[in-house]
């Protein structure tokens, strides 16, 4: 590979683009991650600013982290939800997923009141990326659109559980099950924290991977990453698979901190979705990054909490939510357009994959 | 010319159907026909009766309101969008519809026009944010719901308004058996066919809806076709608050968002055989899905099944008709 010798004129020029981030220095891959999804870390450092002004004491440990361990669900969902944005698709079911999570496992401790929380969990997980399986298999192997299999998993998931619990889950979670989404781990850091830290650092280390490129490869041009050998089936189902297990990780941190509800999830799915769309991820998929997405929805919590302090009326919240996502969208759309496009070319991740013939700048005939 | 006409003939060897059997339309008709004789057997089996005559009228007549709004949702997912403001604009359409009229039969006319004033100006908000600013559809229809949302929570907190006598016979009234509103989304749903199918707006809708790109290469307006489309979907929820209004009597903030009308619109269209990702399918089609949703519902309620358990039903109804559908297009590629 001539690649590996270039000098800073070539890679000045252009020359060796497509070799891609991989080439970069840590700090410069580093630079470039960040500036990917550069309005969104405005907007949070921006809104965080606000919070301040608004609330001196916001910056001290207690308020601060029981802020992030509000914010935990919807991050966790984010991460997931980026999975299938990025690779094309939607998944609307998320919500649902939530609500039947927590209720599932009240109804399992009313039924097995002396259950290990460990086993509980790992249920829960399972059975999340078990809902996420089916999404993904309807949408891939019976070719339904995500936002129609997704929506219709909806219409299951809500429908089973009212018919179930006729509205009003029994049970009430035990203190092991809730210390994940209610409890500090070590000083102020509340464990929900400490969870939305590793996923971030799983997240990160998956979209690195064969997995992510590849994921992404998909979203930006399925037919041209299957012709590559891209097995674009299972990468999509995957992707599912890991969304529906982040609803189950999300309703564990939900029902920790709020308890049991029939209401639990509502509303999750689309606050997931703007969060993401919020991170500069393109729905339709092929472009974001998703520690930018993560930053979405701590952004969106952000905005919440800022609402709620500047005693805007419970109602015109939403009024404002909307304005400001439109907006928001509508300045990443008009002023990064040109930013985004040469980055995704500088980094395009199937490209980089595939095993380029190799290129001559000398231009020496062979 | 009919689009589902100029579908790419599949590959050589495999059996081609009859044109009239291949349209995805007359499929929706026969899975409705179908459906309708399950629903039939099921209840007869069961000493009921569900051809007779008034709960065939009651079909119909639970059919109105997801129709309109199915109706200008078919619109909109032709050109390539989707709107999920329609919801809170359907609850919005309910209170100034009823506010206005406030009893009186001479604020009737009035109510309709700040209506239809109301709704198109939510269209146009809707389809500008689109196309002007670039945002999404998906995220852009949803900030505007939630902009009329919080505009709804912040004035209202239970019915308002009342709706005189006269403007209620729009909801109760029948022509012979058949119930005025009926001919309602007749009207509106053949308005919308005749703007699809005859003029030149909407062949530059499907054409718009089946390649954005290549339209705008073609000199359409790509931008003024998708904005008439919001506007078109708009009008027809706003019809759809109209009629709800009626049939309620008041003006009420859930009218719209309790039954999920955003979604279910989407469903229905869908069901109707549309395709999500538009160019394909018509209005023909959305009022078949949205019968045979109705139709569900009430082989259901006569069985006395659980209303919770209907959700689930029709939510495997949905995903396994569109994954039928998808069968039948063969071998091209399908949108995730």
């Amino acid at each position: 590979m001539k690649a590996a010798t270039v000098t800073a004129d070539e890679r000045e020029r252009g020359d060796v683009a497509v070799t891609g981030i991989g080439r970069l220095t840590p700090t410069r891959r580093f630079l470039a991650s960040l500036r990917a999804g550069a309005p969104v870390y405005v907007l949070l450092a921006v809104l965080l600013v606000a919070l301040g002004v608004e609330d001196p004491t916001f910056f001290e440990p207690d308020p601060f982290f029981a802020f992030l361990k509000r914010s935990a669900p919807l991050i966790v969902l984010a991460a997931g939800q980026y999975l299938v944005i990025v690779s094309g698709g939607y998944d609307l079911s998320v919500g649902a997923l939530v609500t039947v999570g927590v209720v599932v496992t009240a109804e399992t401790y009313h039924a097995f009141p002396g259950a290990h929380w460990t086993v509980v969990v790992a249920l829960l997980v399972a059975g999340g990326a078990f809902v996420g399986l089916v999404n993904g298999l309807v949408t891939t192997v019976l070719r339904v659109p995500s936002f129609i299999a997704t929506l219709g998993m909806t219409l299951i998931l809500e429908g089973a559980v009212f018919y179930w619990t006729q509205g009003s889950p029994r049970g009430i979670l035990p203190d092991d099950f809730r210390t994940i989404g209610r409890n500090t781990a070590f000083g102020p850091v509340p464990w929900a924290v400490v969870l939305c830290l590793v996923i971030g650092v799983v997240a990160v280390v998956l979209m690195r991977s064969d997995f992510g490129r590849t994921l992404i490869a998909t979203g930006d041009n399925a037919r041209a990453a299957g012709l590559a050998g891209v097995r674009v089936l299972r990468v999509r189902t995957l992707a599912f698979v890991l969304s529906g297990a982040a609803a189950a990780v999300a309703a564990i941190l939900v029902g920790g901190f709020s308890g049991v509800s029939a209401q639990a999830g509502r509303g999750y799915e689309f606050e997931a979705i703007t969060a993401v769309v919020l991170g500069g991820v393109a729905l339709g998929g092929g472009s974001g990054s998703v520690v930018a997405a993560m930053a979405g929805a701590l952004s969106l919590q952000t905005l919440f909490t800022l609402l709620n302090l500047r005693g805007v009326a419970k109602a015109m919240e939403t009024t404002v939510q909307g304005v400001i996502v439109i907006a928001a969208v509508a300045l990443g759309a008009l002023d990064w357009a040109g930013t985004r496009r040469r980055l995704t070319a500088y980094v395009s991740p199937l490209v980089r994959h595939l095993p380029l013939p190799s290129r001559n700048p000398r231009g020496e005939q062979r | 010319m009919n689009a589902q006409t100029l579908a790419p003939r599949t590959a050589l060897g495999r059996l081609v159907l009859p044109s009239r059997l291949a349209d995805p339309t007359t499929v929706v008709y026969l899975a409705l026909a179908g459906v309708t004789l399950l629903g039939w057997i099921v209840v007869t089996a069961r000493g009921g009766e569900f051809l007779s005559l008034d709960n065939t009228v009651g079909i119909l007549q639970n059919s109105v309101v997801l129709g309109l709004v199915a109706v200008g949702q078919t619109v909109v997912v032709l050109t390539g969008s989707l709107d999920l403001s329609v919801a809170y604009l359907i609850s919005i359409a309910t209170l100034v519809a009823a506010e206005t009229m406030d009893g009186a039969d001479g604020n009737i006319l009035p109510a309709i026009a700040a209506v239809l004033a109301f709704s198109v100006a939510v269209g146009l908000a809707n389809g500008i944010v689109v196309t002007k600013f670039k945002v999404n559809a998906f995220i852009a229809t949803l900030g505007v719901g939630f902009i009329l949302r919080g505009w709804i929570e912040d004035n209202y907190s239970g019915p308002t308004g009342k709706v005189p006598e006269s403007f209620q016979r729009l909801g109760y009234d029948r022509v012979g058996p058949i119930p005025v509103s009926a001919f309602l989304l007749l009207l509106v749903g053949v308005a919308v066919w005749f703007v699809l199918r005859r003029t030149r707006l909407g062949y530059h809708m499907y054409a718009v809806g089946g390649d954005e790109q290549t339209a705008r290469l073609s000199g359409v307006r790509t931008h003024r076709v998708v904005i008439a489309a919001h506007v078109l979907c708009a009008v027809c929820a706003g019809l759809a608050g109209l009629f709800l209004a009626s049939r309620l009597g008041a003006g009420s903030p859930w009218a719209g968002t309790e039954a999920r009308y955003d979604l279910t619109s989407i469903a229905a269209v869908v069901l109707g055989g549309t395709l999500l990702a538009g160019g394909r399918g018509g209005v023909a089609g959305t009022i078949g899905g949205v019968l045979m949703l109705s139709v569900l519902d009430s082989v259901f309620n006569q069985l006395g099944v659980d209303p919770f358990f209907q959700n689930v039903v029709r939510g495997v109804v949905i995903i396994v008709a569109v994954a039928l559908y998808a069968r039948r297009a063969g071998n091209r590629e399908v949108v995730a």
